[in-house]
């Protein structure tokens, strides 16, 4: 009762604000509840059993498979289940002692590229199934982990060269990365599509997915470096005139004293740029390639299935928050947890 | 080592340009911008000037890019108007409003704006009634599938007296202002200057407007066989990609504000109110501009991805540059470098000038240090 005076009720113009705000939820959560859970149909097998007048998730559970692998061959899926199991054996790495090497960490993620590759991609005793059936969550995942893990190196020796002393580096530096945070992603998109195959000499042609991979990559890049610049510019110069005053050369210097300052720093920063990237897989689409997002458009597109697109959207976008939202609570938490340590020390 | 980056980046720039050279004289296109001076042949749903088929592509460029400033301009509005307002509400001492802001908040930044848009226009605004079913309001304003048709003001004859009498009160509300705050100098006494400018300008065009027999009436949307015709309408594509991209760049402008007021350190509130100044006034003389030197920054890189996401709307065939010029024109005239490079250039110009813009504020605002 205390709790409900002080918090809602302390005022005048409090309590008329609280009012409003119980009014709007009344006006919401009834219907929205209703239609979603209560009059939901959730069994069957076509559109005559969506009677109800609720919403007819049977045409989302009819379609997940496609959701979520694309065209992928069925009999080959389990390929794509194994690579969605990576994540474990990197939280076991994480947890082991090893955990603290940087080496270590770039062999297991080169590893993994190669294997993922190698059973995505098939070869070498697997059957190949070309990347124009690749789709669904499995496409929106393999665009993210990819931009991620590329634009994230890349991001870095772009925010060094940025601060370098070399001129030319850094007039280089700072071009490519005002130029790509200059422009949209969609139109770096249309770019990979349109423009690179003019590049190349004649009869060299890409895959339609690296096209868009090395678009996403190169986009994202550039705000991952602007993110690492912040993180060095917070180091005090003492770290680095430290560090030269021990005779470190200058990727030593880097490697070993400035960068895990820096980046450890920026983390938060580092994956609120991993959102953005996840959030702008769903581009991909325009250009003709079908993720998620990508997916759903085509199913409600199905005269089967006509006039359930509400539907369709509101479980990309759960699968979209839930992905989204677990990131920046992670990094929040990690956030939190570094602050933590640094006042430790101090 | 530089000369290394300089030689490599030779190599690669020749390499590529010979390549693309090739491409184009085996594809037999010919490059230059000779091309935005011929017919385009095709039609634009929505164009603040006069353009249809036989215009040319270099009219059909400035069109969309018309197209997109609109856009934005009406986002960066609106974004900014619900973004403060959720903000704020985020710091509300009221519990429920609190947690309604931040659950806003958190369902509107996670969810891609590309879903959003399709949200908006495909589930939304695509199972609005037709024509002839429109919901109307009050018979002057009418939404139906084909958009929002609002009345359209018309200046009759000796509207110029109007807006003679509209720029007398601008300058008499701006005397009016300087006035008091003279007086206020000198003796520390406070005038009301909101509400007596606030009539000076409202009120004197209106006079006008009345003495004058109204020299401005309204045309109204009328229905006419299968659709309505005369008003201003507002596409279902413009207003689709509006909903979509100020609801999703309020969610951060609220964060930006929440930052930044948090920013501004308590002793801050308690030094104004212990100087006397009333809580409104400590807020806006005290509390707002320091947090405005926070806010500003982050707040205008908000209204640049706004306009760079504006480019989204090439998915549901909003006339703006992107569709038109990188879709359209490039489709038509098969000249990508030029189309691709003009439209980024377009983009490039834009925010490379306005980050300019915000460097020079940033050192103009920033903290003076002592000494």
């Amino acid at each position: 009762m205390n709790w409900l005076r002080n918090n809602l009720f302390n005022s005048p113009l409090n309590s008329l604000l609280t009012l409003a705000s119980l009014g709007l939820l009344w006006l919401l959560l009834p219907p929205l509840v209703g239609w979603a859970l209560v009059d939901a149909d959730f069994h069957g097998s076509s559109r005559a059993d969506c009677g109800s007048g609720g919403a007819c998730w049977v045409f989302v559970i009819n379609r997940l498979d496609q959701f979520l692998y694309g065209l992928y061959p069925l009999e080959q899926r389990w390929r794509v289940n194994c690579v969605l199991l990576a994540p474990l054996l990197f939280i076991v790495l994480a947890r082991s002692r090893r955990a603290g090497r940087i080496r270590n960490w770039a062999a297991a993620i080169g590893l993994f590229i190669v294997v993922a590759t190698w059973l995505l991609h098939g070869g070498w005793g697997l059957p190949v199934v070309e990347t124009t059936r690749w789709g669904g969550l499995m496409l929106t995942l393999v665009v993210a982990a990819v931009g991620m893990a590329c634009s994230l190196p890349l991001g870095i020796l772009l925010a060094l060269g940025r601060q370098s002393e070399l001129p030319v580096v850094r007039a280089v530096c700072v071009a490519f990365i005002e130029f790509w945070r200059g422009v949209p992603l969609i139109t770096v998109l249309f770019m990979a599509s349109v423009m690179l195959p003019l590049f190349l000499p004649e009869g060299v042609s890409f895959d339609k997915l690296l096209r868009a991979l090395i678009g996403v990559t190169l986009f994202e890049s550039a705000y991952m470096a602007e993110v690492v610049r912040g993180g060095l510019q917070a180091i005090p110069r003492g770290q680095y005139e430290a560090a030269a005053a021990i005779g470190l050369g200058y990727w030593r210097r880097m490697g070993l004293v400035v960068l895990p300052q820096a980046l450890r720093l920026v983390i938060p920063g580092i994956v609120n740029t991993f959102i953005a990237l996840f959030k702008d897989t769903t581009l991909v689409l325009i250009i003709g390639l079908f993720d998620l997002l990508g997916m759903v458009q085509a199913a409600i597109a199905d005269p089967a299935w006509l006039g359930y697109s509400v539907e369709g959207y509101v479980f990309a976008a759960a699968v979209f928050w839930l992905f989204c939202f677990g990131m920046s609570r992670y990094s929040q938490a990690l956030e939190a947890r570094l602050d933590q340590t640094t006042h430790e020390r101090n | 080592m530089q000369l290394a980056v300089v030689a490599s980046l030779l190599v690669a720039v020749t390499w590529i340009a010979g390549n693309t050279a090739a491409n184009l004289e085996s594809r037999g296109i010919a490059s230059g911008f000779g091309f935005l001076s011929s017919e385009s042949g095709f039609g634009i749903i929505q164009s603040l000037i006069a353009y249809d088929e036989s215009s040319s592509y270099g009219r059909a460029f400035v069109v969309a890019l018309l197209n997109t400033l609109v856009v934005s301009a009406i986002g960066i509005l609106l974004a900014t108007g619900v973004g403060f307002v959720i903000g704020i509400a985020r710091l509300s001492s009221n519990w429920l409003v609190a947690r309604l802001a931040g659950g806003y908040v958190e369902v509107f930044r996670n969810i891609p704006l590309l879903l959003q848009l399709f949200f908006w226009y495909f589930a939304v605004l695509r199972n609005l009634p037709s024509p002839r079913q429109s919901i109307s309001v009050m018979d002057s304003v009418f939404l139906n599938i084909r958009g929002l048709y609002l009345p359209r003001p018309v200046a009759g004859e000796g509207i110029g007296w109007v807006w003679l009498a509209l720029l007398i009160a601008m300058a008499s509300a701006g005397v009016w202002w300087r006035l008091a705050r003279r007086h206020q100098d000198a003796t520390g006494e406070r005038r009301a200057v909101f509400w007596p400018c606030l009539a000076m300008l409202a009120g004197l065009p209106a006079l006008v407007l009345v003495l004058g027999g109204a020299p401005l009436h309204f045309e109204f949307a009328e229905l006419r066989g299968f659709n309505f015709v005369g008003g201003i309408v507002l596409i279902p594509e413009l207003a689709a990609l509006v909903l979509a991209l100020s609801a999703y760049t309020a969610a951060f402008v609220a964060e930006i504000v929440r930052a930044g007021i948090l920013s501004v350190d308590r002793g801050q509130t308690e030094a104004a109110r212990a100087l006397g100044l009333r809580r409104g006034l400590s807020l806006r003389l005290v509390i707002i501009p320091q947090a405005m030197r926070v806010i500003i920054p982050p707040l205008t890189s908000q209204y640049l991805n706004l306009v760079k996401n504006s480019s989204l709307a090439a998915a549901i065939a909003y006339p703006e540059l992107v569709s038109v010029f990188a879709g359209t024109v490039l489709n038509q005239t098969g000249q990508a470098i030029e189309v691709i490079a003009l439209t980024m250039g377009v983009y490039l110009v834009l925010s490379l000038s306005i980050s300019a813009l915000m460097n020079w504020y940033n050192q103009h605002s920033m903290l003076r240090g002592r000494g």
